[in-house]
């Protein structure tokens, strides 16, 4: 098998075993970027040179342990030696460019390292290059990238999902082993069932936001793409823990994800909430997530009946408080200290002309519903309401986690859609993250992983484990077990 | 439903806005307000906001000289700047 086509742990083996070399690795994923990506347009800048250079530090360090068998543990903090990563342009790699999918971002270089890339950095991955997102992860689709729209690697008239769409397409194009993307409202988990592969969202505060350009500060998280559920057990336990950077991190220890995987699903009570199964929902997708739940019963897990009843005002609550947010936070691309700048007769007609040019639609569209939102007279009757009704949701899934362990239902109503489909209705566009969302505003942890595809044409079904704030263990070893019950994960698409 | 002055917002959000791209906006935030409009079918009178999700509060550090990023690196992507400072248009009269 091509060296692209390995997960973490077969790449590592072989890495373990002196079967290649770190530059081989680098050099191989480089040439597979070289043969796709003029199709899948995952990337928005390669660190070709340097990451070779990285690549051949890392063999010349001898830090990869040449064991005469695999699976014997490694030093613990080379966890990612010589294992290629690529990261979604939202998250600063310094000396990098990082323009968040955005023009008024055109030729920012990173001045410092985001505390997630740190991290893999010093667990000895190598940074392949940058990932196409929706203009500052504003988006479901990655079409409102100012830089092109990235393919769905299944079928290169769709969409990838998004806004990580970039890191999606990357890793189930073969054209990375891992990523990092960031979801605020679903912007990891849709893009991964979207495009095939695994996607994590940790709870909130169990990753540092250092580093990853704020979109809506109460909702973002970091989290990994990988092929297989162990690889994304990894690559969280990588990147995740308190950091004196981001207050909001949590100063809890880590656990090693992976060493809990093997322990199955036998007593765990798996809920199914009535009101993710609704209508408008693409019936091959719904019996496709049926058929996996099935499954999961088969390998011993309870399947018990819940209720989310606030499930439907999930979607109105996330785009009152996510743009609310994100008015604030983007008030910083103003012309002065990065970005575009657009002159004009004094201060504030430079912003206006800078921030006018230099955001694309969806963005400006946001900004100005959250304005709204926060404005004088609207405030009580839009963002506070949303604000108790997300106290509502939250307290939803606190009720449904004392009656089971995790949650499962669908990641998306329907598969990928064609490319240009929703551009034009932003409210549809809105509503693809309707299973995505609710996780975010209530800050438990999710992960979505292949569970088949639809029939004509072939594409991706998500399956959506939600579980109780920190614990990931849980919702991973579910993944597992029904990872390693099915064979969805090893079909590759055609490139 | 009230209609949003989409050139009263705009100017607060300091962006500006061609006459078309206020129409098309006023239309789309429409429907999205519309759809928003939902939240108020529930009592939410004995509910207290959530402003984050993490379960901590106060978090302090202690009050300690760190070093900061270079102000050649701060100022390495500035549209304008000149002896270590962001050049801006003339504010005081």
């Amino acid at each position: 098998m091509s060296l692209h086509a390995l997960t973490i742990h077969q790449l590592r083996d072989k890495l373990r075993r002196g079967e290649v070399s770190a530059c081989e690795v680098t050099q191989a994923m480089l040439d597979r970027i070289g043969t796709v990506d003029g199709k899948l347009k995952a990337y928005l800048w390669l660190n070709a040179d340097n990451a070779l250079k990285q690549a051949d530090a890392i063999d010349r360090a001898g830090i990869i342990a040449r064991r005469p068998q695999a699976g014997t543990p490694a030093p613990p903090n080379h966890l990612l030696a010589g294992i290629p990563v690529a990261i979604k342009d939202v998250i600063n790699v310094e000396g990098q460019p990082c323009t968040c999918g955005s023009k008024i971002l055109r030729g920012h270089t990173s001045v410092y390292d985001a505390t997630a890339v740190k991290r893999l950095r010093d667990a000895g991955a190598v940074l392949l290059g940058r990932t196409n997102m929706d203009e500052f992860a504003m988006g479901s689709s990655t079409e409102n990238s100012s830089w092109g729209v990235t393919r769905n690697p299944w079928d290169l008239e769709r969409i990838p999902g998004g806004s990580s769409g970039g890191s999606a397409a990357a890793v189930a194009g073969d054209e990375t082993i891992a990523a990092v993307g960031s979801d605020t409202g679903g912007s990891i988990r849709q893009p991964a069932a979207l495009s095939g592969c695994v996607g994590l969202k940790p709870t909130y505060g169990r990753v540092s936001r250092y580093g990853l350009v704020a979109f809506a500060s109460s909702l973002d998280q970091i989290g990994p793409f990988t092929k297989t559920v162990a690889d994304c057990a990894l690559m969280l336990r990588v990147i995740a823990g308190h950091d004196p950077n981001d207050s909001t991190s949590v100063p809890q220890p880590v656990p090693d994800y992976v060493a809990g995987l093997q322990r199955g699903v036998k007593g765990l009570r798996i809920g199914l909430p009535k009101e993710y199964f609704i209508e408008g929902m693409d019936c091959e997708v719904e019996a496709t997530v049926r058929a996996a739940i099935k499954k999961l019963a088969e390998l011993g897990a309870e399947v018990v009946e819940i209720s989310l009843p606030h499930t439907d005002y999930a979607v109105a609550v996330y785009y009152l408080v996510a743009t609310a947010e994100a008015s604030a936070n983007l008030a910083r691309f103003d012309g002065v200290r990065y970005g575009l700048r657009v002159r004009g007769e004094d201060v504030i007609d430079m912003y206006g002309k800078t921030r006018g040019a230099g955001f694309g639609e969806e963005v400006k569209r946001r900004i100005i519903l959250g304005t709204y939102a926060l404005s004088a007279g609207y405030y009580d009757a839009y963002y506070l309401r949303a604000q108790k009704v997300r106290t509502l949701i939250r307290r939803d899934f606190e009720l449904a986690f004392g009656k089971c362990d995790v949650v499962v239902a669908p990641t998306t109503p329907t598969a990928a859609f064609k490319v240009g489909e929703k551009t034009d209705d932003p409210l549809q566009m809105y509503l693809s993250d309707i299973f995505t969302i609710s996780a975010n505003l209530a800050g438990i942890c999710g992960v979505s992983i292949p569970c088949g595809f639809t029939s004509q044409p072939k594409l991706p079904i998500g399956l959506q484990i939600l579980g109780k704030p920190f614990d990931e263990e849980t919702i991973l070893r579910v993944a597992h077990a029904y990872e390693q019950a099915t064979e969805w994960h090893k079909q590759r698409p055609n490139l | 439903m009230p209609d949003m002055d989409i050139s009263y917002v705009a100017h607060l959000a300091r962006i500006e806005m061609s006459e078309a791209e206020k129409a098309k906006f006023a239309t789309q935030l429409k429907d999205i307000l519309k759809y928003v409009e939902k939240l108020g079918e529930l009592d939410v009178s004995n509910v207290e906001p959530m402003a984050h999700a993490t379960p901590l509060t106060n978090v302090f550090r202690k009050d300690e000289v760190r070093p900061s990023i270079e102000i050649e690196k701060v100022l390495k992507n500035a549209p304008e700047q000149a002896r270590d400072l962001f050049i801006v248009p003339k504010i005081v009269e």
